[in-house]
């Protein structure tokens, strides 16, 4: 009998390479002439090139050439970024890029061009584009709807609200209501009303995105760092507007993304443009300082909320309202954010209102878990506050607000495929002795302080519709085509485990193939949203079916009788109850001759056009499983992190330090555990980030970040996070998939965050601190009763 | 601020810095500019060009390496564009991350932080040169990874297992508290730390059992 695979321990096919240095990432590859292209970043967070002189520059020693933002594609007439611009909306913005011999040449380079900038107004602090009189990120306004540009300001008396600590009714982009909040806060034992801050923070990937390509006999060989290959090759022709036959991606390994290159990135177009401009092999190195600039960040917000209590500590009511730091290009998790504080705490009763604003500052992308991170970390310590006052659990209080699989939330009262989230709730709590911990919530031991708390967050895991590409060589192996990109989750591994098992084949009878479109790659999902688990177990999951009846006629048709006599097993294919049999490689050749559908000459009417070219690069070489997932279902995939983390406040630094740190997952049938604790552990200390130690800071006279390295809006190290962390899952599996396995990529991060900020709420004695991040400065600030300015001041000064 | 203040103070701050007439020169722009060897160009650093390459021999993996090298050249940048020893990983330039950690006669060092001209005459190890030249065989923390299904993205990994290995040299029966100091030099940004220690903690029973 062929092993089990799902749900077993398998170190990924690509570890070897990890760790002797094999694997190549981007920077690593090298053609012969490359050469090297720097970037000239704005100095400015808003401006106009009036004029650039290059000639110092040009005559330079090694110097090849120079890149101009009118040499590519620019986006007119609406905000949106081009890979060089000459009107520069946030400070590090590219404006163009010069080529020489080697790096050093480049960068002396760079430095010897004048350029005539026009210095422009521009705006860090969403709320101050909204005050009368107030800068616009944009010449033309701070808001772009019907194909122009204009502006929005809210009131006089909207600002006195705010500076009041009231929610305030300027005018809103989103607004949706549910139930009747008037009446149910004027029903409610216990109203609390917040003014909350969550900053905004870069994503910082470990790998920053460099690139190198060159053109060759009219094809581009591109070698990017992306989250997705197979989506990428497709944004890359886009970008360009040529066939996307005519690139090559090469994206084996991708070091780290967390939704900042979802299918690449913008200034993949500079090798591409200027490669085939100068005729050389181009590389654009990417350094950690320009990463900070061009490598996108989570948006922040600014936000008043409401939330009323019932007195056995149901959530009756909700009031929302977000304002969001969007940069130069908008982001939308202010309306995920509405969705998400609805699902966890199902109110019944909610209004959210948003409104995101144009910023000068570096660019906007999902950051895992975008939306439902930061408003979980924001939320955590209001529901602390409310138990407190309520004399209530509160474990008790999410158990009475969490969702059951009946949800509908949001403004189309969306529903869900499966919610397990009590029980992570009380697995995460059984395993964290939550009951028993109670006593030392709020126990002082000299300066210190103890604090114990709950994160429970949510996020989408899933989509439906892709197609799986894999072949049956003559060799006698499984060959799966991977579109997906290898960015470290182990997803692009792991997802071809059904394939696997439909075929009863070991796992060590599977190839994968993935990294190099030339060897085709399927239609695929983006990775991003947590869809890849659940959109390629099932994509697999059907061409492995496809394959496997492909054998089994095959085997019928050879050795006689119908395909239904047949089974198969550990590579052989054989009749049922004794008699013939072939092996794999047999069957592989006996496809290859049969032709037609068997070996991928005729292709199913129903897969995804663009799997088609990558089908026929294989047609002919052995037995092709192809299939788009028609499996269906109905109602959005979300899995679920319960987080429970012990912490001490040392009240005379301000210091936290995570003592302890349990996490308990819904992501349906889980296909590889040591991979998802690592999901989940490895996000939820991102979000313990996201809540604690990445500060962005600001210079408001110039516009300029202070905070542009790792050491000065740091991730976590190894010492700032918990000795031994615990993992677990429910296991239940999702019923609408064959599979039943749901993503994991993005909730863990709100659930450390979230319990992290709970704790610390804890150990503050119900101080509701409600801001991002939770610096000793703030704290202390905060301990010593120093108000909170409802600005960015702490981020932008 | 309001708009023409926002705008006055731009003007005075690049007036001031003689950019009045619109022609802005170099040390202004946001430039990464000798990033790679020298330092910032906000900080003042100039990039050298021009500046006279040097034959030099450096040990790198046990062998004699001929290598023309600047004077101001990262040993992290020879390695990686001269030697093609590529696993060494560049995540910061800057002293932050430790993705470039090498083995400077065994101890662990940030290939970013060191000129080459400085390790002439010391043996320099890769994550290359992990491996048994003879047998292909892994090393003890290399093979400890595989054994705990060790790190996402990997990006950090080169860096991580040379701290790992000088860590079990080091210090062969750490406590988890230990094993996670001899790694705080190192940054993972997906978080994957518990697991990191998994693998240190088991690198120090391989390398025990040698």
């Amino acid at each position: 009998m062929a092993e089990k695979i799902i749900g077993t321990d398998i170190a990924p096919q690509d570890l070897v390479a990890k760790i002797t240095g094999r694997a190549k990432y981007a920077e690593d590859f090298r053609a012969d002439g490359m050469v090297f292209a720097k970037l000239l970043l704005s100095p400015m967070p808003h401006a106009r090139v009036r004029g650039v002189d290059a000639t110092r520059a040009l005559a330079m020693p090694g110097v090849i050439d120079i890149l101009r933002a009118d040499e590519v594609r620019q986006i007119e007439g609406r905000p949106g970024e081009a890979s060089l611009t000459d009107e520069p909306l946030y400070e590090g913005q590219p404006i163009l890029a010069v080529a020489a011999e080697t790096e050093e040449q480049a960068a002396a380079a760079i430095e010897a061009i004048d350029i005539d900038f026009e210095p422009l107004p521009f705006v860090l602090d969403p709320l101050d584009s909204l005050r009368p009189n107030g800068p616009n990120a944009y010449t033309g306004g701070n808001r772009f709807g019907g194909g122009e540009f204009s502006e929005l300001k809210w009131t006089d008396a909207d600002f006195e609200d705010i500076e009041a600590g009231r929610m305030p009714n300027g005018e809103a982009a989103v607004e949706w209501t549910k139930g009747d909040i008037d009446s149910a806060f004027s029903e409610s034992d216990l109203v609390l009303e917040e003014s909350i801050v969550h900053q905004s923070l870069s994503h910082h990937p470990m790998e920053p995105r460099s690139a190198m390509m060159y053109w060759e006999n009219g094809k581009l060989h591109a070698f990017v760092s992306t989250q997705s290959a197979q989506r990428t090759k497709y944004a890359i022709a886009g970008t360009l507007n040529i066939d996307p036959e005519d690139v090559i991606l090469v994206a084996e390994y991708c070091g780290g993304g967390f939704g900042s290159k979802i299918s690449g990135n913008t200034h993949m177009e500079v090798p591409a443009v200027f490669s085939r401009k100068i005729n050389r092999p181009v590389m654009l190195r990417i350094t950690r300082y320009e990463e900070n600039y061009i490598g996108r960040a989570r948006p922040g917000f600014q936000s008043w909320l409401k939330m009323g209590f019932l007195a056995d500590g149901t959530c009756n009511a909700i009031d929302l309202y977000i304002v969001q730091e969007s940069g130069p290009f908008g982001a939308g998790d202010f309306n995920t954010a509405g969705m998400i504080a609805d699902l966890v705490y199902t109110p019944q009763n909610m209004r959210f209102r948003g409104i995101a604003m144009y910023t000068n500052t570096p660019p906007k992308a999902a950051q895992r878990g975008p939306g439902g991170a930061q408003i979980v970390i924001m939320m955590e310590p209001i529901l602390e506050k409310a138990a407190r006052e309520l004399g209530l659990d509160r474990l008790e209080v999410h158990l009475k607000n969490a969702p059951d699989a009946d949800v509908g939330f949001g403004p189309r009262n969306s529903t869900l495929t499966s919610v397990h989230a009590k029980e992570a709730l009380l697995k995460g709590a059984e395993i964290f002795d939550w009951a028993g911990k109670q006593e030392l919530s709020g126990r002082v031991e000299g300066s210190k302080s103890t604090g114990i708390g709950i994160g429970l967050s949510p996020y989408t895991a899933g989509s439906r519709g892709y197609d799986g590409l894999m072949v049956i060589r003559p060799d006698g192996k499984l060959y799966i085509h991977q579109g997906l990109g290898n960015l470290g989750t182990h997803s692009i591994m792991d997802t071809a485990r059904p394939a696997a098992e439909i075929l009863n084949l070991n796992w060590d009878q599977v190839e994968l193939v993935w990294g190099d479109s030339s060897q085709g790659m399927p239609r695929s999902s983006v990775q991003a949203g947590s869809q890849t688990t659940h959109a390629h177990s099932r994509a697999n999951h059907a061409a492995g079916m496809d394959a496997r009846a492909k054998v089994l006629e095959v085997a019928a048709q050879t050795l006689g009788g119908s395909p239904s006599n047949y089974d198969m097993d550990n590579g052989r294919v054989f009749r049922r109850g004794g008699g013939a049999s072939m092996t794999f490689a047999q069957v592989a050749e006996r496809a290859i001759e049969l032709g037609g559908k068997y070996d991928g000459h005729e292709l199913p009417d129903n897969i995804h056009a663009t799997t088609v070219p990558a089908a026929n690069i294989l047609a002919g070489q052995g037995l092709m499983g192809v299939a788009r997932d028609n499996y269906g279902g109905s109602g959005g995939v979300y899995s679920w992190v319960a987080g429970f983390a012990l912490v001490e406040l040392d009240r005379e630094t301000g210091v936290v330090a995570i003592k302890e740190y349990v996490a308990v997952t819904d992501c349906g049938t889980v296909l590889h555990p040591r991979s998802l604790g690592a999901q989940v552990l490895g996000g939820s200390v991102q979000g313990m980030g996201q809540a604690m130690t990445q500060r962005w800071v600001f210079d408001p006279k110039w516009g300029v970040p202070f905070a542009n390295r790792l050491y000065t809006a740091r991730p976590p190290g190894i010492l700032d996070v918990p000795l031994d962390m615990k993992v677990d899952a429910v296991g239940i599996a999702d019923p609408q998939t064959p599979v039943g396995a749901k993503g994991i990529g993005e909730p863990p991060v709100g659930a450390g965050g979230a319990a992290l900020t709970s704790a610390v709420a804890d150990a503050m004695g119900g101080l509701c601190l409600c801001r991002t991040p939770l610096t000793p400065d703030i704290i202390l600030a905060e301990l010593e009763g120093l108000s909170q300015p409802f600005t960015l001041e702490q981020h932008i000064g | 601020m309001g708009e023409a203040e926002s705008v006055g103070l731009l003007e005075t701050k690049y007036s001031r810095r003689k950019f009045i007439k619109g022609v802005i020169a170099v040390g202004a722009t946001a430039s990464s500019a000798g990033y790679f060897i020298g330092g910032s160009g906000l900080l003042g650093a100039q990039a050298v060009p021009g500046a006279a390459e040097r034959l030099i021999t450096l040990t790198v993996n046990g062998q004699q390496r001929r290598v023309d090298v600047l004077p101001n050249e990262t040993l992290a940048m020879t390695l990686r564009y001269r030697l093609n020893l590529t696993g060494t990983k560049l995540g910061c330039d800057r002293a932050e991350c430790g993705a470039c950690t090498v083995l400077i006669d065994g101890v662990n060092q940030y290939g970013c932080s060191m000129l080459t001209n400085q390790v002439r005459g010391s043996s320099i190890t890769t994550i290359e040169g992990l491996e048994n030249p003879d047998t292909g065989e892994l090393s003890p923390v290399q093979q400890a990874v595989i054994d705990e299904g060790g790190f996402q993205c990997a990006f950090c990994a080169p860096g991580f297992i040379m701290s790992m290995t000088t860590m079990v040299n080091e210090n062969p029966n750490p406590t988890r508290a230990e094993a996670a100091h001899a790694l705080s030099g190192n940054l993972c940004r997906c978080g994957d730390y518990d697991k990191i220690l998994n693998c240190a903690m088991r690198a120090a029973e391989l390398a025990r059992s040698v």
